[in-house]
């Protein structure tokens, strides 16, 4: 099957106008007999649920936590971002459309991309009419702060919790359409199938996560908003219980998988402290606001700060080597994250890593207490001079902005963040590839959509900051409520789906199946031993530079602790009852099967783009090195084993933009 | 660290449950609560016993979904974290911790420390929103300022994670810290004053029906909220449900 | 407003507004009681208008009554309730972590003052009542007819040390209750603002002020007579 990416006519900020005048919609009577169903409850699909809820669809929401409260988008930190030019720096829909082009390395396509921004204004007057109690100015008004790869100011925020406050408010918006009785909610459910029925989306198959029981739902379109992969690497960012299976499934039923080996690399996280680590912890990037991210210049300094020795605080300013400031002038420590994940990675894999395993580097405020602390001294006409006060004041002003932040790491790292240099080391957040869709938002199966983290669509090879929130709000919002229309006006003479057909019959056994498998193989390893393992190989292997003999050897490796699993796995307990490890056996299977594709992809991508870095393919200064036969989307077609997955290229062409080398010197 | 942990074991809803007794050894100090549990079902696993089931999602301190009373306290004795938050430098080598689930009526176990908490998302249907469709033709974000005082106050209300523990530490299973964290986010600001009467009186309604206990105002929750919720929220809700109470 | 009473928040204002309306008598109650230790004529003529006035007897009285019968009612109503809300209890609490020792037994040095209560009324009100209104003797003055006979009583209940002792434990269950319950009952109706903290060091001072006068006066009449 070609890819046709369906992006309608006409000059780019048009398009969406034009497209929305022009598709089907379906009437509000009619939408009475239609079901949808979403699955997953973030950002994306929580949006979706409620305002195709409120749009008078039929919904039925499930998600795998006991809340849909609960999803990971919770957890982001820093921002949202809007082209609502409120600080009249010079932002613009067109300006935040061409900094996430580049931001993306130039992998993106552009006509999603601008839509993106068009309706990123529209997010945040939503938001707040829902009551999202965003940071304000003293005036009353919103307040804005800056993220990574951008020159204005356009990120709203609420704290260091944004995430939560967003997704609180489409939870609010789902609980009001639950209340009325237009979504029901499933909690505690994990999506194992996908029910193609002549060609179409019509179902899924679910087990409830409390009693086991395996469960059929049809509809007249799903909706995946399922979230990123990133746990194929163990250790990341997301929530224990983040997973591919649902986008996997999708793929496994004909869904194309795009671009799995862009994944993000966050600079800022907390380092590894031992074996035992169950996840990585991030601190915001919007602490690179005022943090300075360095490393000693000497050798000898190192080695006495990692024998304790030496405290960093005593290594004075001269012989200190704040990298990113050196090397990106432009951007200093507000480059984009993979640039700055991989300038750390060479300072660490140069020797210059200032804890015991070699990989951290600082993240320094006391330059920002000093700043600070000046100001409000000077406000309040306190001495300006002394030292101690001054920096005391600063304190508290960081205090203020980042409070929160520098408790976790305190409780985490059990050093005091405003007396010492924060530790931080890249730790794998979020994944820019995912299920292949077009511009509606629809996969390669009829009836099958996509959004949020889960499609590949908005981020190219590498994710701005605070560009998450507002993908994932804009497609569940804005995008796909009118795009499904189309599809649906075809389905308003359907009728119910029934249930007791052979294709639901077909894939209920195949769930079935699997899960009998699993819990009475009686092998000898947990599943977390296979899942850590996978983990080794991928950040080893696939992680922040990649070359194609380790990826080929990945792809090896990874085909036999599939089979190993399959074979020596041991689930205790039975599939009637809650069973967290019969979940993670039936999540981590996904990801062994992801794993391989996530290599495959990168082998074949033999070029640097974002996140995506092959040693092979560098600029003289080490910078990544793009080429232009690679400026397409790779979209994998399932056929069996990863390993014989099909490739199909969607040609990425830019009208509207120069494709530039992308630089933040 | 060598400890010995005393947790409550129960097959389901409706086995009776009771504590068991496990020795666990080389536990470092720098490990997080949960990844000790972990090491602990690892092992169980490897002995083909049934590891012991525990919620826990994000494990950085947002999503709400880790519980577990802890020595007497909901997620343990340390302040202003959750269950995942907490370290095992917190305890000391020869230590003998007590884990059971959050205790309420409203709180059905539904495995060993797993509780059923969907009360709280109930009492959010009855009116914990502003109603407001998805259009994109709402007025500009800035088109109301907000005094920047009770913006903050709203947001610090909005912080609750809605894991529990308010409940959890109340000796009456009370409630009224989360419910009086949602009335008070809408009740600070403008969007939420169109509705306020029904919302209250609504929300305190479903919250009563699901039967939690009454507020006597220990101020337990309080102090164990992960988040520092602060009871002003409780009275803001009962001014509220006065004034919704008097005008319905 | 119908079945506000069935609220929780409702049961709460309630309690305590009776609360406000039982703190307020006690004040009322220890400034006549003082009466006795400064000025016995003055405490006599003030008891006598209590006993007699027409107001104080016929209306507050039973408001008075219903006022105590309702607030430990309810408390033991909102007690059982409370209980329901957690069948299972914890197998290890540490409720001194988080809370007063006060705030979690409200309900026992609620009963404690029920009893004390209950011989309060047999020891002084019962006899009064049949004072007044069974034997008919509205006069307020002696057997003999010389002056009130109000101060006089008073003195005597002092003499028996074990009253004394009674009315001295009474009160410091008194005291305990009222160290949680004076701002409690003002968090119940709502109020939580800027006076809070002002308000605090009040309801203490209250909590350990006022039971402590009535136990200096029942001492200084001990002690004196």
């Amino acid at each position: 099957m070609a890819l046709d990416s369906k992006i309608p006519k006409g000059p780019l900020a048009d398009k969406w106008t034009n497209h929305k005048n022009n598709i089907n919609l379906v009437n509000p009577a009619n939408k009475r007999l239609i079901d949808v169903i979403v699955v997953g409850t973030g950002l994306a699909g929580g949006s979706a649920a409620a305002t195709l809820a409120e749009l008078g669809y039929n919904v039925k929401a499930f998600c795998f936590q006991d809340s849909p409260r609960r999803a990971h988008s919770i957890a982001a930190q820093g921002g949202i971002n809007a082209a609502k030019n409120y600080q009249g720096d010079g932002d613009s829909t067109y300006r935040l459309f061409y900094d996430t082009v580049k931001g993306g390395d130039y992998r993106s396509r552009e006509a999603n991309v601008y839509r993106l921004a068009e309706v990123s204004a529209n997010i945040i007057d939503q938001c707040v009419a829902q009551g999202v109690p965003f940071a304000r100015e003293y005036g009353g008004l919103l307040d804005n702060r800056s993220f990574g790869g951008v020159l204005v100011s356009r990120t709203f925020y609420a704290a260091g919790q944004t995430g939560q406050q967003l997704l609180l408010g489409a939870y609010s918006a789902l609980n009001r359409q639950i209340g009325r009785g237009k979504v029901k909610m499933y909690n505690r459910h994990e999506m194992l199938d996908v029910v193609i029925v002549d060609g179409k989306a019509r179902g899924i198959i679910t087990r409830n996560l409390v009693t086991g029981e395996i469960e059929r739902h049809s509809a007249h379109a799903v909706v995946l908003g399922t979230g990123g992969y990133g746990n194929v690497f163990f250790l990341s960012t997301n929530a224990m219980g983040s997973n591919v299976t649902a986008a996997w499934k999708a793929h496994k039923r004909g869904a194309y998988f795009a671009n799995p080996c862009y994944t993000q690399i966050h600079p800022t996280c907390i380092p590894v402290s031992g074996d035992h680590q169950s996840k990585l912890t991030l601190m915001s990037e919007s602490l690179r606001n005022d943090g300075r991210i360095w490393v000693p210049k000497h050798k000898k300094d190192v080695e006495a700060i990692r024998a304790g020795k030496l405290r960093p605080t005593q290594i004075a300013e001269e012989d200190r080597d704040y990298y990113l400031e050196r090397r990106y002038p432009a951007f200093g420590n507000l480059v984009p994250r993979d640039v700055a994940s991989r300038a750390a990675k060479e300072r660490c894999d140069a020797g210059y890593g200032v804890n015991a395993t070699g990989e951290a580097v600082y993240l320094d405020f006391a330059a920002a207490f000093m700043r600070y602390g000046k100001e409000v001294a000077h406000v309040r006409g306190l001495d300006e001079n002394d030292d101690a006060l001054v920096k005391k004041l600063g304190q508290e002003v960081v205090k203020t902005k980042y409070g929160n932040l520098f408790q976790m790491y305190e409780k985490i790292v059990d050093q005091n963040p405003y007396e010492t240099p924060m530790m931080i080391y890249p730790a794998v957040h979020y994944t820019m590839g995912g299920v292949w869709v077009d511009y509606n938002l629809q996969t390669t199966v009829p009836g099958l959509y996509c959004i949020g983290e889960a499609n590949f669509s908005d981020h190219g090879a590498n994710r701005l900051g605070a560009s998450a929130l507002m993908q994932g709000l804009a497609d569940g919002y804005f995008v796909l409520p009118y795009t499904i229309g189309d599809y649906l006006a075809d389905d308003i003479r359907t009728g119910p789906i029934a249930t007791d057909t052979p294709e639901f019959d077909e894939a209920e056994k195949s769930v079935r199946k699997n899960i009998e498998h699993l819990i009475n193989n009686n092998g000898t390893h947990s599943v977390d031993h296979f899942h850590k393992r996978l983990g080794k190989i991928m950040w080893n292997k696939c992680g922040m530079a990649r070359n194609a003999e380790d990826l080929k050897s990945a792809i090896n490796e990874i085909a036999e602790l599939r089979a190993e699993f399959w074979k020596d796995v041991r689930v205790p307990g039975t599939n009637d009852e809650f069973n967290e490890e019969l979940a993670k056996a039936l999540r981590v299977a996904d990801f062994l099967e992801l794993g391989e594709l996530f290599a495959k992809d990168a082998l074949l991508r033999e070029e640097s783009a974002g996140g995506h870095f092959r040693e092979e393919y560098q600029t003289p200064e080490g910078e990544a090195m793009r080429r232009k036969e690679f400026q397409f989307v790779s979209a994998w077609e399932y056929k069996g084993e990863p390993k014989d997955a099909v490739l199909h290229k969607e040609d990425l062409v830019y009208e509207n933009i120069e494709v530039k080398e992308r630089s933040y010197k | 660290m060598n400890l010995t942990l005393k947790i409550w074991r129960q097959k389901n809803a409706n086995d009776k449950g009771k504590m068991v007794d496990y020795p666990i050894s080389d536990v470092s100090p720098d490990m997080s609560f949960l990844e000790m549990l972990d090491v602990l079902n690892e092992s169980l696993v490897q002995k083909n016993e049934e590891p012991v089931a525990f919620d826990h999602d994000c494990r950085e301190g947002i999503c709400g979904m880790c519980s577990l009373y802890i020595n007497g306290e909901a997620h343990g004795p340390d302040r202003g974290i959750t269950t995942c938050q907490l370290h095992m430098r917190m305890f000391k080598d020869g230590d003998t911790i007590t884990i059971e689930p959050f205790r309420a009526t409203a709180f059905p176990v539904i495995k060993d420390l797993v509780v059923d908490r969907s009360a709280f998302d109930r009492i959010q249907h009855a009116g914990g929103f502003i109603s407001v469709n998805t259009s994109g033709n709402t007025i500009d974000a800035n088109a109301i300022p907000i005094n920047k005082h009770d913006a903050d106050e709203s947001f610090e209300a909005a912080m609750c994670i809605g894991c529990g523990a308010c409940v959890a530490s109340c000796k009456n299973s009370s409630a009224m810290l989360f419910v009086g964290a949602k009335v008070s986010q809408f009740a600070l600001l403008p969007q939420g004053q169109v509705e306020a009467t029904d919302r209250v009186l609504n929300m305190v309604k479903q919250m009563d029906e699901e039967g939690f206990g009454n507020c006597t105002n220990t101020g337990a929750c309080e102090v164990e909220c992960p988040k520092g919720i602060s009871l002003e929220n409780i009275a803001r809700m009962n001014r509220e449900y006065l004034k919704a109470s008097l005008k319905g | 407003m119908s079945g506000i009473l069935n609220s929780s928040i409702g049961r709460k204002v309630a309690m305590a507004l009776s609360a406000f309306f039982l703190m307020i008598f006690l004040l009322q109650h220890f400034i006549i009681n003082s009466l006795s230790v400064i000025n016995p004529d003055t405490f006599n003529e003030v008891s006598h208008f209590m006993g007699t006035n027409w107001l104080i007897q016929y209306v507050m009285q039973p408001i008075l009554i219903f006022g105590v019968i309702f607030h430990f009612v309810m408390g033991f109503a909102l007690e059982i309730k409370n209980k329901r809300a957690r069948q299972i209890s914890y197998a290890r609490n540490n409720g001194a972590a988080n809370s007063t020792w006060m705030s979690r037994n409200m309900i026992y040095s609620g009963l404690f003052i029920l009893i004390f209560l209950i011989i309060h009324f047999i020891d002084f009100w019962i006899p009064e009542i049949n004072t007044k209104y069974i034997q008919g003797d509205m006069s307020g003055l002696l057997a003999d007819g010389e002056g009130f006979r109000y101060y006089e009583e008073l003195v005597h209940k002092f003499e028996p040390i074990w009253r004394v002792a009674l009315y001295c434990i009474g009160f410091v269950f008194l005291a305990l209750h009222l160290l949680h319950g004076f701002m409690s009952a003002f968090q119940s109706v709502g109020a939580n603002n800027k006076y809070t903290n002002a308000l605090k060091g009040f309801g203490k001072a209250y909590s350990i002020l006022v039971p402590l006068g009535f136990v200096v006066i029942a001492l200084f009449h001990h002690f004196n007579h």
